[in-house]
């Protein structure tokens, strides 16, 4: 499961980020700020108009992903909702 | 002077605090400009401490790692390992972090730990982390990272004086390095955070509350629109009795001047040319100012980011980003300040679109223009009891200008090599915060300024240039008409004629063009002088000439033309200085020439076959 699937206001576990191709420097980014094996995320909402891109809470901060960005990052199956 | 300053640079994530935590420390004691040959903000100042140490400090530019791409992050580390082409390596590095986010920003903090340079951390925000009851032990964590740790609270009065006590002291002695670490950052962070913090809940209820209704789906974007409409209002409101204030000021200061000197090329060079001139770039300024005031509280309280959000999709629809939202705000008062405020886009593509759509924003200069076109030549009919067809005709020309940038984004899109780098949002949405007014009139003060700098020279230059043109040579003797007739400005006019005889403009009106392309609103008064209309801001009695004078097809025509036309040296210099390349002027002077002729020939000829 990835990011991108996430429900609204749902929980999950990350597993890691899958990099696009070798020097992704988007998934360099996410990383850094954070999105890395085993933080919880929580998906707060998503903008209207699609719901892309999606609002992500992850540790204290939030981030305005697009889903093609959110799509790299890999989730543990099993959503805890909350 | 005793010593040499000791040089400390200011380090952090974005929105730890860190420009706060520079304007409290330095005051107005600030110098702002450009790393050498990168368009990378560098903001230098200076401060004593108790004991009388001078301290320079460099406010190098926020970032999430030292590891990525992006230009601001180049400079940083640049600096920091003494590799920045004119730059000295700092002495030591004040690390700032924001105490309610330190799971984001310790790992940036260990990141520049392994530099290996003398470093302190200065916890900010720690009153919001109180309220939020988030724990830190600050002895432990000084002890965990082998630095020495100080809190403070960047915006308030004394919520720094821990952090120039720390200062004073390490001048004298400044603190070894601490021994660098290696391994996975994001481990140690984790480590140093169950042992020296504890965080009841992860969210502020305060930011949830907010964000529930400014991020909702149909409640969002309509508190956009009413924030957005407040700000237009406002600049109107508080901007334009002030400009014309000014206005009247230089008028006064004009008569008084052609009072008091005698009648030939001095008083012209002096009247018409120097006072008049700045009188037109000074007018500008209140409402650039509040335009400014408005973006920098948004900016400040974290709504920006909000709004950049919920309109992301739509502008990427039209190749842009959600960042794009701010310069092209700014740009309803002057493109340029909205061509500067592109820096913070960091995709060079999405970045050079928002630059190039940027000057099709109806920016304040051309509303003298279209104001007089429109009074002389659109009826004050209303329409359905509320709405007014003057007004409905401005509206049109604001909405022509956004639809031509929606296209022109999407041709660029369309256009955009499928190997470029891919754009990317990943913006943070910080917590709400109070705007301080130290910062907005900091910022205010380094935004004018730079505005002003940009703009008095070459505009000044400008009008004398067109004052000269259009005085020299003097009329022969016996002649009737305007003495502008006979001049270089009126032979140049004329000649000019046949390029835009298919748009509908007379030799008069082409001859106006040519001051526009210094500024904009100076066509009204070059009409007023070859129709030799005795004052210039009579725009009513220039109205009537006009409305004999031209067709209504040829003032559509000419609306159209300075809705799209490349005008305005200024905004291409700036394009000039802010992209590195002449080819990004040449390609923004050439569509626009192209759409705003191709515009203004359909709306000439179909205005001139129905009407």
């Amino acid at each position: 499961m990835r990011l991108s699937e996430l429900g609204k206001q749902q929980t999950a576990s990350v597993v890691g980020v899958e990099k696009l191709q070798a020097d992704d420097a988007i998934a360099a980014r996410l990383q850094d700020i954070g999105f890395v094996a085993g933080e919880t995320v929580k998906v707060i909402t998503r903008a209207p108009w699609g719901g892309d891109p999606i609002l992500v809470q992850v540790g204290t901060s939030r981030f305005a992903l697009r889903r093609e960005e959110a799509s790299r990052i890999v989730l543990q199956p099993g959503v805890q909702h909350g | 002077m005793a010593e040499m300053a000791l040089r400390i640079a200011l380090v952090g994530n974005p929105n730890c605090g860190k420009t706060a935590l520079f304007n409290q420390l330095t005051g107005a004691r600030q110098k702002v400009a450009n790393y050498a040959g990168v368009t990378v903000e560098r903001k230098e100042g200076h401060f004593f401490t108790a004991s009388g140490h001078r301290i320079s400090l460099l406010d190098l530019p926020g970032t999430y790692s030292l590891e990525s791409a992006s230009q601001d992050e180049k400079v940083t580390l640049d600096v920091l390992r003494g590799q920045h082409r004119g730059e000295q390596t700092p002495e030591m590095i004040i690390c700032v972090a924001d105490a309610t986010n330190l799971r984001l920003h310790l790992r940036f903090v260990l990141e520049v730990q392994q530099l290996g340079l003398p470093m302190v951390l200065a916890l900010n925000m720690v009153d919001a982390a109180q309220r939020r009851g988030i724990r830190i032990d600050v002895a432990r964590l000084s002890a965990e990272l082998g630095i020495p740790v100080v809190e403070t609270v960047a915006v308030r009065r004394g919520g720094v004086d821990a952090l120039v006590q720390l200062v004073d002291q390490t001048a004298s002695k400044i603190p070894a390095a601490a021994a660098a670490r290696g391994g996975d950052l994001h481990q140690q962070v984790r480590r140093i955070m169950a042992d020296c913090v504890n965080i009841p809940q992860l969210s502020d209820a305060k930011v949830d509350a907010i964000d529930r209704w400014v991020l909702h789906p149909v409640l969002g974007p309509l508190i956009l629109l009413l924030v957005m409409f407040m700000v237009f209002q406002g600049v109107y409101s508080l901007g334009k009795p002030v400009t014309d204030l000014i206005g009247d000021n230089f008028d006064q200061l004009n008569k008084l001047v052609a009072s008091l000197l005698p009648d030939g090329p001095l008083r012209g060079l002096l009247c018409d040319g120097l006072i008049s001139g700045l009188g037109t770039v000074l007018g500008f300024l209140p409402e650039i100012l509040v335009l400014f005031f408005f973006i920098l509280v948004l900016e400040e309280s974290g709504y920006l980011p909000r709004a950049a959000f919920l309109l992301d999709r739509v502008m990427l629809s039209v190749g842009l980003t959600g960042r794009s939202f701010i310069p092209l705000l700014s740009s309803f008062a002057c493109a340029i300040p909205g061509i500067i405020g592109s820096r913070s886009i960091s995709n060079q593509r999405d970045r050079w679109t928002t630059i190039l759509v940027a000057p099709l924003m109806t920016c304040s200069a051309r509303l003298p223009v279209y104001a007089l076109l429109i009074g002389a030549f659109i009826p004050a009919q209303s329409i359905g009891g509320i709405l007014n067809l003057q007004g409905l005709v401005l509206l049109g020309l604001y909405l022509l200008g956004i639809v031509g940038a929606m296209v022109v984004g999407w041709v660029c899109k369309r256009l955009r090599p499928r190997d470029a780098q891919q754009p990317a949002l990943i913006m943070e949405l910080p917590a709400y915060r109070v705007p301080q007014i130290r910062d907005l009139a900091l910022g205010l003060w380094e935004r004018g300024s730079i505005f002003l700098k940009k703009l008095t020279g070459m505009i000044l230059a400008l009008t004398v240039l067109m004052w000269f043109i259009s005085s020299f040579p003097n009329p022969p003797a016996g002649a009737t008409g305007p003495a502008i007739d006979y001049s270089i400005a009126g032979y140049l006019g004329k000649s000019l004629q046949f390029l835009f005889a298919p748009l509908g403009f007379n030799w008069q009106v082409t001859l106006a063009l040519i001051p526009a392309f210094a500024a904009r609103e100076t066509a009204v008064a070059t009409l007023a002088t070859v129709y030799s209309v005795a004052n210039a801001d009579d725009v009513a009695s220039l109205g009537h000439v006009l409305a004999h004078q031209i067709s209504l097809a040829s003032a559509l025509s000419l609306m159209v033309w300075f809705a799209f036309a490349p005008q305005c040296m200024s905004t291409l210099a700036v394009i000039r200085k802010e992209t590195g390349s002449r080819r990004q002027v040449v390609l923004s002077f050439s569509y626009m020439f192209v759409v705003a002729y191709a515009c203004s020939f359909l709306t000439y000829h179909l205005v001139k076959a129905f009407a």
